[in-house]
């Protein structure tokens, strides 16, 4: 079937539009950046870096980062280890209650946030944990943790296995086969794996704003909260540029394993 | 297990007790799949789903005057306020209303573009657009949110465009902000299914369609959509639960109150166990949701 060529134009135009709706509020963003007006009133008023001088000596910008790093790096951590034991468990073995067990992975995932959030919270105050760092990382890593697994479980589907039983033919335990054979297959998953579950994390607030105490802030929490005071808009607009710069490395990065593997492949 | 009967050649010999738990363990697959399992599903048993039992237990106790909760104290009076209220069916109502609207209008967004990419588009432009349309999804969810809200408020560019016609912008209280936002925030998890899913029918179908004389329209409504369906289904599971679980847009850019507020309200300073009794309602639906899903076969498109 080939389309007609006003087929073809209109579906041209219909992509076009959609890829303007999809980068306009970030090219509006990027814009107010620079507005040295201290009211976000379009059109601008000129070009300035002046709050991105405020942006950098602002102390708590500092400490919410460094929190989100933190947060996002033990989340990380937890999910790949757990991830990928759950994915090599699942798709390396059979056994009964599989399919529940694999449905319960994805399953904070696919129920809201919101419930996540207040079902963590409310676990927390019963049973005495105080709100902080370490409760935002559990949350966090309950649903990067699907993130990691799903990676994983789509290379192992796709790793021959024949490798493996050599290496074990040939006189290899588990864990060295796992360490010298499977590990360096899976290598690209877990790094692709890693940086979706990593940004995941430092974007999330839905679940966040349930399991932070009132003393630890993130780098959304920040913006949310000084959202609401005009005076703060000109920094917000700043980190959020910031915020919109630095997602452009883990795309790059991304799309560099996804070249390598085709490569390989 | 011993290798030097096979090759002759003998193995490095174990070292060090890791060593010897992996040449235990090696020979007992069922030991082997228990260490892997114990982790993850441990986690998830305890902190997931045993949040969500905590969660349903909290909706069924009672409060006392100044909105304490009792511990132990049984009650059904969380879920009667639910449902004796107005305002909680209102909001419940509005909140899938909106889930839907959102899911329906990325469909009608996402359906055009995803086609161009899948089955017009040169490789070398269709895997730039599949960056194109990835790389929004990178950007701070926050992020986006903040943009849409300096340009819906009072003096920022919606009014600016709209002012020389005479209209006024939309300011940041309406509902349909609400929905503009979220179907801008959801939109590339329905173009990114939706063209792997058209990207999957084999041609000789539709060459076979239109050898037995079928016009480009009647393949498109008779092989294409049918075929597509389960991409669109998988792509609205996104659309839907996230819009249903969704209490931060809502706030930034309308006035109006989702499922999710009157959940997150409640949750610290009100009252919990009606918290707690709402909270089953997006869950109750998303069950549902990803049933029929499955039934339409989605969960192979996922």
């Amino acid at each position: 079937m080939t389309e007609s060529r006003w087929v073809r134009i209109g579906l041209r135009i219909a992509s076009v539009g959609v890829l303007a709706f999809l980068y306009l509020p970030l090219v509006i963003l990027t814009i107010y950046a620079f507005n040295p007006s201290r009211l976000p009133v379009w059109p601008p008023t000129g070009v300035t870096l002046h709050w991105f001088g405020q942006a950098w000596e602002n102390a708590a910008i500092r400490d919410a980062l460094g929190n989100s790093l933190l947060a996002a790096l033990g989340a990380t951590s937890i999910a790949l280890v757990l991830g990928t034991a759950a994915a090599l468990a699942i798709q390396r073995h059979a056994f009964f209650g599989r399919d529940t067990v694999s449905f319960l992975f994805v399953l904070p995932i696919a129920l809201p946030g919101v419930v996540t959030g207040i079902a963590l919270r409310t676990t927390y105050q019963t049973v005495g944990l105080d709100l902080g760092l370490t409760t935002i990382i559990i949350g966090h890593a309950t649903f990067c943790v699907v993130i990691a697994y799903n990676n994983v479980i789509a290379r192992l589907r796709r790793l021959p296995r024949s490798p493996e039983e050599a290496s074990a033919d040939l006189g290899a335990d588990s864990w060295t086969t796992f360490r010298r054979i499977t590990l360096p297959g899976m290598g690209t998953a877990l790094v692709s794996g890693g940086l979706l579950a990593f940004a995941l994390s430092f974007d999330e607030i839905i679940v966040t704003l349930f399991t932070a105490g009132p003393g630890t802030r993130t780098i959304p929490i920040w913006i949310f909260t000084n959202i609401q005071r005009p005076a703060e808009l000109p920094v917000v607009n700043v980190v959020a540029f910031l915020l919109l710069v630095v997602s452009i490395i883990p795309v790059y990065l991304a799309q560099r394993i996804a070249g390598d593997a085709t490569a390989v492949r | 297990m011993t290798s030097t009967d096979v090759t002759g050649v003998p193995p490095s010999p174990p070292t060090g007790r890791g060593r010897s738990v992996a040449a235990w363990l090696h020979s007992r697959p069922r030991a082997q799949l228990g260490s892997l399992l114990a982790g993850p599903l441990g986690w998830m048993l305890l902190v997931y789903i045993g949040s969500l039992v905590i969660l349903l237990i909290n909706a069924f106790w009672d409060t006392d005057s100044l909105g304490r909760v009792q511990p132990w104290a049984w009650s059904l009076d969380a879920f009667e306020r639910l449902i004796t209220n107005d305002v909680y069916r209102t909001i419940a109502l509005r909140t899938v209303g909106v889930a839907f609207a959102v899911t329906l209008t990325d469909i009608v967004l996402a359906f055009p573009i995803a086609y161009y990419m899948a089955r017009v588009a040169s490789p070398r432009v269709r895997r730039a657009m599949v960056v194109a349309v990835v790389m929004p999804l990178w950007a701070g969810y926050l992020v986006k949110v903040y943009a849409w809200r300096t340009i819906l408020q009072g003096n920022g560019l919606a009014d600016w465009v709209l002012a020389p016609f005479g209209i006024d912008g939309p300011g940041i209280t309406s509902l349909s902000n609400a929905w503009l936002v979220l179907s801008y925030l959801w939109l590339p998890y329905m173009i990114l299914p939706i063209y792997a899913g058209l990207e999957r029918i084999p041609n000789s179908l539709l060459e076979a369609s239109a050898d037995l004389g079928a016009k480009t329209a009647s393949t498109f409504r008779r092989v294409i959509l049918p075929l597509s369906l389960p991409a669109v289904v998988a792509g609205s599971i996104f659309t839907f639960s996230l819009t249903l679980g969704d209490y931060i847009t809502p706030d930034l850019v309308s006035d109006a109150k989702f499922i999710g507020n009157v959940i997150y309200d409640n949750s610290s300073l009100g009252n919990l166990p009606l918290a707690a009794a709402y909270s089953m309602l997006p869950i109750v639906i998303m069950v549902a949701y990803l049933l029929v899903a499955r039934r339409l076969g989605a969960f192979e498109s996922l």
